[in-house]
């Protein structure tokens, strides 16, 4: 009999993928992770996080520019997951960003970025050898949640897509040591810009540009038990199109940003009060193209707690 | 789990309004021109008054081989040839270039301009390395088009077609030969036909007129602007609109009117504008010695200003003495109550960013990486002239009174921004952040200001019928660098007179060359 591990120890972490482009993607996501919390069960939280750089790759040359200095943001987050069944969770994510230049005269933005919704689903749950094997496919969508600029990169908010994605996810835990790996395609859709004709290789005499769809892949690996969560993590993006910047250009919503990232994150959830959670974590871009080399920190406190009493007192 | 449903639903919804966006299709203006087919032929053009050509038959155009000739009933084979195996390949170069070869010519300039756009990156010792004619490949390549070097190639290439094209005319009404498929029943015409004499071919004249001005203007693209003109002659003979002989005469003559032109660019002072360090720092001590703020650049590490003598380069208009007559009064001193005002009004646009604005800024901004102001004025300028159906050479016409007046705008906006050394806003207030990037250049007055209201005043006179269109577009662009916050209200709004002046002077040349008579 395999004991529905994952899901009854309600374990639950916050897995950044802060996007370490130009574009800084909020957020706490947790469709990376292979953590699900139970039937009727909330989880909701508040993420800080804080992402900074002052290198930057030109296609693949890389630089820095006085007159950007660090290009930092600045994102709160907050998130609700729920677990409509054990094999089943919704989250959803809501960013308000704010960017700033500690150099030149650029303006910084702030505003709400991408709202993003999560149908999680964990089909397959299945005892092997000592371990567990569990298997999911996790669709989302995210939309714009404002009217951010995107033709003001680096400094905009994001690149204002509507996304859809899908991602296939595998984890493998024995006693209290797991690994997970995954691969999430994203379809972006082609944003509207304010001026009508925009240059890549060639002129193009539009308002719309073609957002490159991006593949994305994570490894993960730690220690998780019913107090604490270590896990180290490495991720990839990679854009499926795209153009380069060509040395001393302006960046662009359509360039082709790709960055790897290596990431440590840690979670510690309390037993009195029970259903607290802190997190806390970190990532570091080590290599990539059209993009800044960030450093992101992150933080943040969450509360699960399960609805079922009410559930109970209608029938 | 069938509750489950209720929280699928709204999910659902949300796939599917995302994914009817999963089409990623795009339609592009410039796709969706139609073939040109003008509502006048402009048969007189050989009248109309030309820029540099002595007369219209200063170049000599052999007469063309007799229609029963073996050598044109040869030419009409080989396009009867490409006609039988004409290709999916061949049908979209007809698509594309059959909306007319000014217009064309013209989108590939403004592509060009966009492509070479760009500030070189500095050195290691924080100095910049300056493109070279002599050495265009190396980096940065030659040239850097930023917006006076790019008012100045769109005003060459439009001026040279122009001149070209009306030379054609005296040769086409002089020889009067019909198009290939009026000659020969079983020549289709893949495109509107045209009572248009068509020797010598009016698209060639223009390619090889633009060839050769865009081999000094742009001559690390010479493969790429051969390989259009390839294409281009090959639409003309695989389209029945042209043979082989029609086009190497017009390529010749306009090559030779080129000739004309290129002399003219070569010593019109364009190659000394870049300065000396001893000629930037003398236009700094020489500000400060009036007591007024001198410009500094604000980009880190410091860029030398851009092109500061490009005041001193030949105008296409006017006589080099009406560049000074026409400089604007002087700003508002540095140290005025009227300076403090205007440059808390920029920083209030900067706190007070509305989205609106942001637009607005972004809409005009044309900056690096771009086909610049004037580009942007062409733009607007090519999707109004496809509208009005203009024979060629009308349409060259056109274009030069556009851009002999945008170019003459950058000279004369150039000389009041070196002639005062204004600061921009930033530099007075660093507080001032701004939506856009700071120009390389003094503050006073405002360039987009300069283009657009000389633009504005030409296209109006062109287009009557457009109303207040044009000079409303004009105004939002000139405002646009005061909501970017990187200009005062008076760099903009005296811009704008500034340029509607010069625009004036290629309304006086339109109303007496005898295109509008």
């Amino acid at each position: 009999m395999i004991k529905p591990l994952l899901v009854k120890t309600s374990k639950y972490i916050i897995a950044l993928a802060f996007i370490a482009a130009f574009s800084n993607h909020a957020s706490a996501q947790t469709d990376a992770d292979a953590i699900m919390i139970p039937k009727n069960y909330f989880c909701t939280g508040l993420m800080y996080g804080h992402s900074d750089w002052d290198h930057y790759w030109e296609g693949d040359f890389k630089r820095t520019n006085g007159n950007l200095g660090h290009v930092s943001s600045q994102t709160v987050a907050a998130m609700v997951n729920y677990g409509v069944s054990d094999k089943f969770n919704i989250l959803l994510n809501l960013p308000y960003m704010a960017t700033k230049a500690s150099a030149g005269t650029l303006k910084g933005q702030n505003g709400l970025q991408d709202i993003s919704l999560f149908l999680k689903y964990m089909p397959v749950e299945v005892q092997v050898g000592k371990g567990v094997v569990s298997l999911y496919g996790i669709g989302g969508v995210s939309i714009p949640a404002s009217n951010y600029e995107a033709d003001f990169l680096p400094l905009a908010l994001g690149a204002h897509s509507k996304n859809l994605m899908a991602r296939f996810m595998a984890d493998y835990q024995r006693s209290n040591f797991f690994t997970t790996a995954s691969a999430q395609y994203v379809h972006r859709s082609n944003i509207t810009i304010d001026r009508n004709s925009y240059y890549t290789t060639e002129m193009h005499y539009t308002n719309q540009v073609d957002i490159p769809n991006m593949m994305v892949y994570n490894g993960r690996m730690g220690y998780r038990s019913e107090s604490w969560i270590a896990e180290a993590v490495a991720e990839n993006y990679t854009s499926l199109g795209g153009f380069d910047i060509r040395k001393n250009d302006m960046p662009f919503p359509s360039n082709k940003m790709n960055w790897t990232t290596l990431g440590a994150n840690f979670k510690y959830t309390f037993s009195k009060p029970a259903g607290l959670e802190l997190t806390a974590g970190g990532d570091y871009v080590i290599s990539g193209r059209n993009v800044g080399q960030s450093t992101v920190l992150h933080g943040g406190v969450y509360y699960l707690f399960s609805i079922k009493k009410d559930k109970k007192d209608k029938k | 789990m069938k509750k489950n449903i209720y929280y699928l639903l709204p999910a659902l919804a949300l796939f599917v309004a995302i994914a009817s966006s999963c089409n990623k299709t795009i339609v592009e203006r410039n796709t969706q021109f139609p073939a040109l087919s003008p509502a006048k032929l402009d048969l007189n053009a050989e009248t109309w008054k030309p820029v540099l050509l002595t007369s219209t038959s200063q170049f000599a155009v052999a007469a063309p081989d007799a229609i029963s000739s073996p050598a044109y009933q040869a030419d009409l084979n080989e396009i009867k040839a490409y006609q039988r195996g004409i290709t999916d390949d061949q049908r979209a170069l007809i698509a594309y270039w059959s909306a007319g070869a000014v217009l064309r010519w013209n989108e590939i300039l403004r592509d060009l301009v966009a492509k070479h756009n760009l500030p070189p990156y500095q050195n290691d010792d924080g100095t910049y390395p300056a493109p070279s004619s002599a050495n265009p490949f190396a980096y940065p390549q030659f040239p850097f088009s930023n917006p006076p070097y790019a008012a100045r190639a769109y005003a060459y290439v439009s001026a040279v077609q122009y001149d070209a094209l009306i030379a054609a005319w005296h040769y086409k009404t002089l020889y009067n030969r019909p198009a290939p498929y009026k000659n020969d029943a079983t020549v289709q015409a893949l495109i509107p036909k045209s009572d248009l004499p068509s020797y010598p071919s009016e698209d060639a004249v223009v390619s090889g007129s633009v060839v050769e001005m865009m081999k000094l203007l742009f001559p690390t693209e010479i493969a790429y602007i051969e390989q259009q003109e390839a294409n281009q002659k090959l639409y003309r003979m695989v389209a029945g609109a042209n043979t082989r002989a029609e086009w190497d005469a017009g390529e010749a003559l306009g090559k030779q009117v080129a000739g004309l032109f290129t002399a003219r660019a070569r010593t019109d002072g364009t190659g000394a504008a870049i300065g000396t360090p001893a000629y930037w720092k003398s236009l700094e001590t020489n500000t400060a010695a009036t007591g007024e703020t001198p410009w500094i650049s604000l980009e880190y590490p410091k860029r030398p200003p851009m092109l500061p003598l490009f005041s001193k380069v030949t105008p296409f208009l006017f006589p080099a003495a009406t560049v000074v007559a026409l400089r604007p009064s002087p700003p508002p001193s540095t140290k005025s109550e009227q300076f403090k005002k205007e440059t808390a009004e920029v920083l209030s646009y900067s706190k007070n960013a509305t989205r609106e604005n942001e637009a607005i800024v972004s809409f005009w901004a044309d900056g690096a990486g771009t086909y610049a102001p004037p580009g942007h004025w062409n733009a607007i300028a090519a999707e109004e002239f496809v509208k009005q159906n203009y024979s060629e050479v009308r349409w060259a016409r056109n274009m030069a009174l556009l851009n002999m007046a945008e170019m003459d705008a950058a000279i004369v906006c150039w000389d009041a921004k070196y002639f005062y050394f204004n600061p921009r806003p930033t530099q007075t207030d660093g507080a001032i952040k701004t939506l856009t990037g700071i120009p390389n250049f003094p503050s006073y007055t405002s360039g987009h200001s300069n283009f657009s209201g000389a633009a504005a005043t030409v296209l109006t006179y062109l287009l009557p019928d457009r109303g207040t269109k044009f000079t409303d577009m004009a105004q939002q662009a000139a405002m646009s660098r005061l909501y970017g916050a990187i200009h005062y209200r008076s760099d903009c709004e005296v811009g704008l007179v500034t340029g509607k002046a010069v625009g004036n002077y290629a309304v006086a040349r339109a109303k007496t060359d005898g295109a509008d008579q």
